[in-house]
């Protein structure tokens, strides 16, 4: 690892000041992410700007019928948080999903969203659900944030203080994990959200998470296993690694789906 | 001389655990020495490539670099080149070609990972930057990374010694018979069968720390090595580090080695050889990624194999032909792997008069390929068993039936391979294992599985193995650079207290308990009397270390001896202070005694009279410590069934082991919580090769398995709980009867995962690792194959 400056900010004010003044500077949340990047001399930040100890940036609350989750809660602090698991199960159930406990206890909902790797979990949740994008500069819908391979609309600096979600009828995820990394080989979250049925594809897209119009036409026809199974899925577009081959990945995104739709 | 609690046959818990499990213990890297630096080698990025230039001043210039070394100075001084340890000469009696390997490389590179400088810095990660600023220029060549297309025309050239690649073209076994049986033969089965590449991951990387004494020209390595006197040997006599008695190697306690840590690597090579340039003590630990690309790999073999059967499912002849990757360039005992520890075990535990295996080793430029536990045997194992599994399908017999009809019964048996087998009751075996796996209600369960949509199979194995290595004539005459005995001497210490200097290495087996167990249970005397002393070339004699599970039948035998002698001499100075026949004397809890007297000295007075030296016989040298040397008369020959039952599903291939059962023949067992424990170790790995593991290197030799993250490792929780069984006959070739439990997991469970699987599928065509993309391949073939139907 090159050598770095650590921060560890007390308010937003002081992580922006902090952030300005590095020469390089970046946020660090769980470094779940970050801290292997910079062991591996991938990344080489001057300075790292601890968000976790930001007042409100920690924690799960209602906003009628809104639910907030701070920018720097952990997985495992949203997969066993009652209000998350009452106002959206699904989503409880992701987080419970990503990687092994370890990485739960560490990695926060701000890094993963973030750092939008094509196989994260949370990106299809927050895609399907409709969910909003807070930072410490305005809000972002979802549709607007992801933007391909590891990029987003954040600019630099900026911080995610939380995510809103809205309640949905109906929504579920399901998760074939890739068997070394426990990434998303192929997650679908499925929702029927107000804007009506939303499908979302993670860890097997070209381009990273998107939705599958494929799925959202079958489902919104009919919400059912064998409709998702029935569903053309192509191929076209999709990731090919060691792991699972584009044909292969487009099977598990209607199983997947199917799955899904069951548990919902 | 029972010793229940304590003795052969007794679960004691393991007396290194309370260190291990307490943080407490001292691996390589937890070693600091005084004015201690940090060595980072800077890598090859290219597979194969010629280094033009090296600048390395920009590091030179870093403060707190100590220097920057190249191969050329290296070879400069003396410092001799990484040898292969094993002779195998080939068929047409041309010696292997063996190209020359320099710790650090001088003209040319040719793997991703290669070393070509070394930076001496005061911080480990001043040395890792540093490594960074140092410009190697290479001119970029072709590279080959398969064995089959290493061995094509106009494949890229490796060594200059080595044309088209070929190391070896070795064979075994009589060719005109084996093409004779097969021509005889009402049935052939045949198969093309690959054996994945793995990489061992020990949970400590390697690690040395190196100390130059100047004053005394005396150099001192703790390394993570499971066979530091080996090591010691080959860097005195071939690297010329320094002669034997001015170098210390020290292999403390060490997290698992698998094979991995038996060579001597450039690594520590270059360590002992820069701290005498630097004066510095030097230290180096690999990460886990550099583990990858440095630590020898194991196994990658391509067959073909043909096996021959009659009306009554007896086998008339089985010919196999190998090639097997060596990577670039060749490790320790990398020869003797694909053959003499591989095609000599393809007679499995099947009578086969005609048998013939061809086996070609090849260059390519990846890392290095060398024994990774069983070493040869797993290969053999893999290819008969699924051969007898997809041959039953076809002749349409039961898999336990067609291997029953052609079981060796009778031994010593005789391969057509030089093997003999001197003991095993397969049948014993396998019947365990059919009953303990409750194989008559399989079908049930298949209908139940059935209905909740998943296809359930169920797959045999039936291996034996070859270990306790091995007889130093026998492995003489085949190329051996070694003898493969081992030695002990036991130390009665003047309070009775015992010590036994082990030639053996334990990096996680036991030895601290299962060595003092033997003890204890011959001197009927507390376990917590003996210690056990190895993995220091300057307390302990000269041994041969720990691997092909020996320390058992090898170095326990070894001890034994040593305390026949000691129990002589006990006998000896009892009497005479007894005024005893010896004939008379019993050992017995803690008393030296005279049989049906009351006469008797307690165990700590006969260690004190020998030193004492007041009282004993004539002519009687004082002391109690004695030493031996064992050399085994034969290989052992643990065996067994295992026997596996998967469920798949179907919908994404994913393949869950449901149950996986062992009945091993392990002869002798000392103790059972640990043979288990190893059983276990083994089968999870074996499981890993099978469903998981795979290095995978892209056409340009980038290895695209460099991290956990793509490198799939067996977690618990995809292991299921084991049924392990023992049925077992004893060992007629060392004195405890031991046949070793060590790598027999992983060398009998591959296949019998295979097997299993392919039968939930209805498709033979299946190769390892079956991932979940693997196995739904195979079953679109199989939906495909019934659509064009
Ligand atoms: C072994 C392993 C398995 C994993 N498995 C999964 C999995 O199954 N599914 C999954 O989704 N993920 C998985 N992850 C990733 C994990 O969820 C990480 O937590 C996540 O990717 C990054 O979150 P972090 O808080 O650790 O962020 P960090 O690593 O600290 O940062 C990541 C990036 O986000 C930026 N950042 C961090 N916080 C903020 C913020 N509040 N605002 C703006 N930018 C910010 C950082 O500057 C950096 O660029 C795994 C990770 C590991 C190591």
């Amino acid at each position: 690892m090159y050598p770095t400056k650590y921060h560890k900010a007390a308010s937003i004010d002081d992580a922006v000041k902090a952030l300005g003044a590095g020469e390089e500077a970046m946020i660090l949340g769980g470094g779940q992410t970050l801290i292997a990047t910079m062991k591996q001399h991938l990344a080489a930040p001057s300075d790292l700007v601890d968000v976790r100890s930001i007042e409100g940036m920690v924690g799960v609350s209602l906003d009628g019928d809104m639910l907030v989750i701070g920018g720097a809660t952990t997985h495992a602090e949203v997969a066993s948080s009652k209000e998350v698991q009452k106002h959206t199960p699904a989503l409880a159930r992701l987080a419970g999903g990503i990687g092994d406990p370890a990485v739960r206890h560490a990695g926060t909902i701000g890094g993963s969203v973030a750092n939008n790797d094509p196989a994260a979990d949370y990106p299809a949740a927050l895609l399907a659900l409709g969910a909003t994008v807070v930072t410490n500069q305005r809000e972002i819908g979802a549709d607007d944030f992801f933007d391909g391979l590891f990029t987003t609309a954040l600019d630099e600096g900026e911080i995610i203080t939380a995510v809103k979600f809205p309640k949905v009828e109906a929504a579920a995820y399901a998760k074939f994990a890739q068997p070394a990394s426990l990434f998303a080989l192929v997650g679908v979250f499925v929702a029927k959200t107000a804007d009506g049925v939303r499908v979302t594809v993670t860890g097997a897209g070209d381009e990273g998470v998107f939705r599958s119009e494929a799925l959202e036409v079958a489902l919104t026809a009919d919400w059912s296993e064998a409709s998702a199974k029935g569903a053309d899925v192509s191929a076209d577009g999709l990731m090919s690694d060691i792991h699972g081959a584009a044909a292969y990945r487009a099977n598990l995104i209607k199983v997947m789906a199917a799955r899904a739709v069951l548990a919902s | 001389m029972a010793n229940g609690a304590t003795g052969i046959g007794a679960r004691v818990k393991r007396k290194e655990d309370k260190r291990f499990i307490t943080g407490k213990g001292k691996y390589t890297d937890d070693v600091r020495m005084e004015n201690q630096a940090y060595a980072a080698f800077v890598r090859s990025p290219h597979a194969h490539a010629n280094i033009k230039s090296i600048d390395k001043s920009a590091a030179l210039a870093m403060e707190g670099v100590v220097d920057v070394l190249d191969g050329h100075q290296l070879t400069g001084d003396g410092i001799g080149n990484i040898i292969c340890g094993w002779a195998v000469t080939s068929k047409d009696g041309s010696p292997m070609n063996m190209g020359a390997w320099s710790a650090l490389a001088t003209q040319k590179v040719r793997y991703v990972g290669d070393a070509v400088a070394v930076v001496i810095a005061d911080t480990q990660q001043l040395a890792r930057l540093a490594a960074e600023a140092v410009e190697v220029e290479y001119e970029e060549l072709p590279a080959v990374v398969k064995a089959d297309k290493s061995l094509a025309k106009g494949a890229p050239e490796i060594h200059e010694n080595a044309p088209g690649n070929l190391i070896y073209d070795w064979e075994i076994g009589d060719e005109a018979k084996a093409d004779a049986g097969l021509a005889a033969a009402k049935h052939i089965t045949e198969m093309e069968i690959t054996n994945n590449r793995l990489s061992p991951n020990p949970m400590e990387p390697r690690s040395a720390v190196a100390t130059y004494d100047e004053a005394e020209e005396h150099y001192t390595l703790y390394t993570t090595s499971q066979n530091p006197h080996v090591a010691r040997l080959v860097l005195s006599a071939f690297y010329n580090v320094a002669p034997e008695h001015k170098l210390r190697v020290i292999a403390p306690d060490v997290g698992g080695g698998f094979g991995a840590k038996i060579y001597i690597y450039p690594e520590e090579i270059t360590c002992l050889w820069a701290s005498m340039k630097t004066n510095r003590s030097v230290k180096w630990t690999a990460d886990r990624s550099e583990a990858f690309i440095t630590d020898a790999h194991g196994r990658d073999h391509i067959s073909t194999a043909k096996m021959g059967f009659d009306e009554n499912g007896k086998i008339t002849g089985f010919k196999v032909d190998t090639i097997a990757n060596l990577g670039a360039y060749m490790s320790l005992f990398s020869s003797s792997v694909p053959t003499y520890l591989y095609a000599t075990l393809l007679s499995g535990q099947y009578d086969i008069q005609n048998l013939h295996a061809n086996v070609r080793a090849v260059y390519t430029n990846t890392v290095p390929v060398d024994a990774y536990r069983g070493a040869g045997r797993p290969e053999a194992c893999y290819l008969i068993e699924r051969m007898m599994e997809t041959a039953a399908r076809e002749l349409g017999m039961k898999p336990a039936e067609l291997r029953a009809k052609n079981f060796i019964r009778e031994f010593p048996h005789e391969t057509p391979v030089i093997m003999t087998y001197d003991s095993g009751d397969f049948d014993a075996n396998l019947a365990q294992a059919e009953e303990a796996a409750d194989v008559a209600g399989f079908p049930a369960r298949k209908a139940e599985a059935a209905k909740r949509g998943k296809l359930r199979g169920l797959g045999y194995s039936c291996y034996i193995e070859a270990c306790g290595i091995a007889p130093s004539a026998a492995v003489g005459g085949l190329g051996a650079g070694v003898g493969l005995w081992e030695s002990a001497e036991v130390r009665v210490n003047p309070v009775g207290t015992i010590e036994i200097l082990t030639g053996s290495h334990s990096h996680g087996q036991g030895h601290e308990t299962t060595f003092a167990q033997i003890v204890a249970e011959r001197f009927d005397l507390p376990i917590d009397n003996v210690s056990i002393v190895h993995g220091d070339t300057d307390k302990v004699q000269f041994g041969m270390g720990t691997y092909g599970s020996r320390s058992g039948a090898v170095g326990m035998s070894a001890i034994v001896k040593a305390m026949d002698k000691v129990e002589a001499k006990v006998r000896k100075i009892a009497a005479h202070q007894l005024e005893a026949s010896e004939d008379d004397i019993v050992i017995e809890g803690g008393e030296v005694k005279v049989a049906g007297t009351d006469k008797a000295l307690g165990w700590h007075e006969i260690g004190l009279a020998a030193y004492t030296a007041h009282n004993l016989p004539p002519e009687m040298e004082p002391g109690l410590k004695e030493s031996a040397f064992y050399d085994p008369s034969n290989f052992t020959f643990p065996a067994g069934t295992y026997i596996c039952e998967v469920e798949v599903d179907p919908e994404t291939g994913r393949t869950e082991v449901v149950q996986f059962t062992a009945s091993d023949d392990f002869g002798t067992i000392i103790n059972p919580m640990i043979v288990e424990g190893q059983v276990h170790g083994g089968l999870a790995q074996g499981i890993g090769q099978a469903m998981m593991e795979q290095v995978i290197y892209d056409d340009d030799g980038q290895l695209i398995t460099g991290s956990y993250m793509d490198y799939t490792m067996p977690r618990a929780a995809d292991l299921p709980f084991y049924s392990v069984h023992h049925a077992s006959t004893t060992c007629p070739g060392n004195p405890l009867g031991m046949k070793g439990c060590g790598e027999a997991g992983a060398i009998g469970s591959p296949p019998a995962v295979i097997n299993a699987i392919t039968d939930a599928i209805g498709n033979n065509n299946l190769s390892m690792p079956a991932t979940p993309q693997n196995v739904w391949n195979a079953l679109q073939a199989v939906t495909a194959s019934q659509a064009a139907e």
